[in-house]
């Protein structure tokens, strides 16, 4: 009964998908739609070959089919949100380099949000859903809830991704930092979303510890945030159900401040309290030791959440915003720095007593130098949110660096020792394929970040001293073209270290290849035999 | 005066934020309840329990309690 819903389902929405291309009003509504009815035509296909067949869903085992298309979903969309970061900033510092026959298609404009979409939504999303899946499984002691549920994330959400990817390159936004995908694209990833959070809180209900570990409370604090993110902020009306193009429902400052709630909080619980879910699971196990204070773990969490969800008004100093809604943003950043920290001392200090690991162990090494970039960009935040700093540093490129210092390293750099360390273990191979690969490219990485961060240091301080510089009879002296010659160095040193990252990125492909491919599978007799 | 951004901005500063912050309080000083070590000890090992398989469901209440000391080897 289930196959035939399924098949009704989806030919009826290959049907409806076949329709709206046909009376498509913009380019990107179209291919989304053509997107959209191939994808759907490719399941029912499947639905048809696969109907009737007996699918098991053995409880004695985990479902680590999955989290492995996760694996390789993430390595994947790492390394081409790193190419397409690389590009955009050379095209910065070359401008030559949007091409007029790619005009429209592949310029700045149209690149930008696709690399900030790519390694957030892509990489950063498919590394969090795929290491919940893993993490949820293995602190509840029981198989992910719901079947084939977590193929139905893993496929809605990589398509969630193809959609708003081919969407932004044809013109297709809503004009929202970090919220472009327009609103066929918000409902779709509505319905996965909700999806995830059934499949998380389903095997939560079954669990078989009594417990629920901490990292499945900042897990589970993620994707309830971002759900409530995602709607509010996406209330819009659509013009026409056969077009990209819709209406916000909030408009001038409310829609101002719902945006950098938003976008404030896609930081603090996409890409870190889900990141943070990450910590608290995989630098314990790859230490080999508990986490250093668990009494610690519940505080930072409920301080994390409880002053994160205030912040945004930080994004909006000197605008339009009441005063005092920005004064609360700023104090509740400064407040916010005492529990990032809590959180990177437990991170950190869950080595003590085993510090030698980072002399021989370069993926424990990746994990700390990661907990250190977020105990730094943590402090860097607050500070630059207080509002006499943010006048220098707003709109300038230090807030460029000032993320990439966090995305990079915090979040990029724990998102390669998750790789590391499940690699391994999921593909059932002794170890990885070289450990003297993986220094390759945490140094590569580590050298591009503080490359990357310290030229937008310097480009973002300078240009800011610039546009506020006046001469004795109060008139400005810089044109805004001076800042931009002026930047040109610094924009070539940036380009270089995002080289050396996506370098990083592709040995680290390569290595995780080679560990599948080209080493033995484990042997039958180690696997685990009872001792009676 | 009494529109509804008056209201909820006057609520949000006076018994809102106080009873946010009274249940941040509260949760700290449950946090450190007395003899709360040994809970928090045994659940941060959770993550060293069950790597390969999931618990079986009829030992599951033993098992964490077996597995624990296995953690501990």
């Amino acid at each position: 009964m289930w196959d035939y819903i399924k098949l009704a389902v989806l030919g009826l929405t290959a049907v409806l998908a076949a329709i709206a291309a046909n009376y498509a009003h913009d380019l990107a509504y179209q291919v989304n739609a053509l997107t959209a009815m191939l994808a759907a035509a490719i399941a029912f296909w499947w639905a048809l070959r696969t109907a009737g067949d007996h699918r098991p869903q053995p409880q004695t085992e985990y479902n680590d089919a999955v989290v492995r298309a996760g694996v390789i979903a993430t390595a994947f969309w790492g390394v081409i949100g790193f190419l397409v970061g690389v590009v955009i900033a050379l095209q910065l510092a070359f401008p030559a380099l949007n091409f007029e026959w790619a005009e429209g298609y592949l310029n700045f404009g149209r690149l930008r949000p696709l690399h900030t979409s790519a390694v957030i939504f892509a990489f950063g999303g498919n590394a969090l859903i795929m290491s919940a899946f893993y993490v949820v499984q293995r602190t509840t002691a029981a198989r992910l809830w719901g079947g084939n549920l977590g193929w139905f994330v893993f496929w809605g959400y990589n398509l969630f991704i193809v959609l708003a990817a081919t969407s932004y390159v044809l013109g297709g936004s809503q004009g929202k930092e970090y919220a472009e995908p327009t609103w066929h694209i918000d409902l779709w990833l509505t319905v996965v979303w909700v999806a995830f959070l059934l499949a998380f809180l389903g095997t939560l209900w079954k669990r078989k510890e009594p417990h629920i570990y901490v990292a499945n409370w900042f897990y589970l604090s993620f994707i309830i945030t971002i759900a409530m993110l995602h709607v509010v902020n996406n209330l819009a009306v659509p013009v026409s159900i056969f077009g990209s193009k819709s209406v916000q429902l909030m408009g001038g400052v409310q829609d101002a401040m719902t945006q950098w709630w938003y976008g404030h909080n896609a930081v603090g619980f996409f890409l870190t309290a889900g990141f943070l879910g990450m910590m608290y699971y995989f630098v314990p196990k790859q230490a080999e030791r508990p986490v250093y204070s668990y009494k610690l773990s519940i505080i930072h969490f409920w301080a994390l959440i409880f002053l994160y969800i205030w912040a945004g008004p930080h994004h909006l100093h000197y605008t339009a915003l009441p005063d005092w809604a920005s004064t609360l943003g700023m104090v509740f950043s400064v407040i916010l720095w005492m529990p990032s920290w809590g959180g990177m001392i437990n991170g950190l200090m869950t080595l003590s007593g085993a510090w030698d690991k980072l002399r021989t162990d370069p993926i424990i090494r990746m994990m700390v130098v990661s907990v250190g970039f977020y105990g730094m960009s943590t402090f860097e935040g607050p500070m630059m949110s207080i509002k006499a700093v943010n006048s220098l540093s707003h709109y300038t490129d230090w807030t460029i660096g000032h993320v990439h210092s966090g995305a990079l390293g915090w979040n990029g750099m724990i998102t390669f020792g998750v790789l590391y360390f499940l690699t391994p273990r999921l593909w059932g191979r002794e170890r990885l394929y070289s450990l003297s690969l993986v220094s390759w490219h945490f140094w590569l990485a580590t050298i591009g970040i503080v490359l990357y961060a310290a030229s937008m240091w310097v480009t973002g301080i300078m240009e800011g001293l610039m546009w506020r510089e006046v001469d004795a009879n109060g008139f400005l002296v810089n044109a805004f073209a001076d800042t931009v010659s002026a930047k040109f160095p610094m924009y070539v040193v940036r380009a270089l270290g995002g080289i050396m990252f996506l370098a990083g990125g592709v040995i680290m492909v390569y290595n995780l290849w080679a560990t599948v491919a080209k080493q033995p599978a484990r042997s039958a007799l180690t696997a685990a035999i009872p001792a009676e | 005066m009494d529109n509804l951004y008056t209201i909820t901005r006057q609520f949000a500063d006076s018994w809102g934020l106080l009873a946010l912050f009274a249940f941040f309080v509260a949760v700290v000083i449950w946090a450190f309840r007395p003899g709360s070590r040994n809970t928090y000890e045994d659940i941060s090992n959770i993550p060293f329990r069950h790597e390969d398989k999931p618990a079986r469901v009829e030992t599951a209440r033993e098992a964490s309690g077996a597995t624990l000391k296995e953690a501990w080897k």
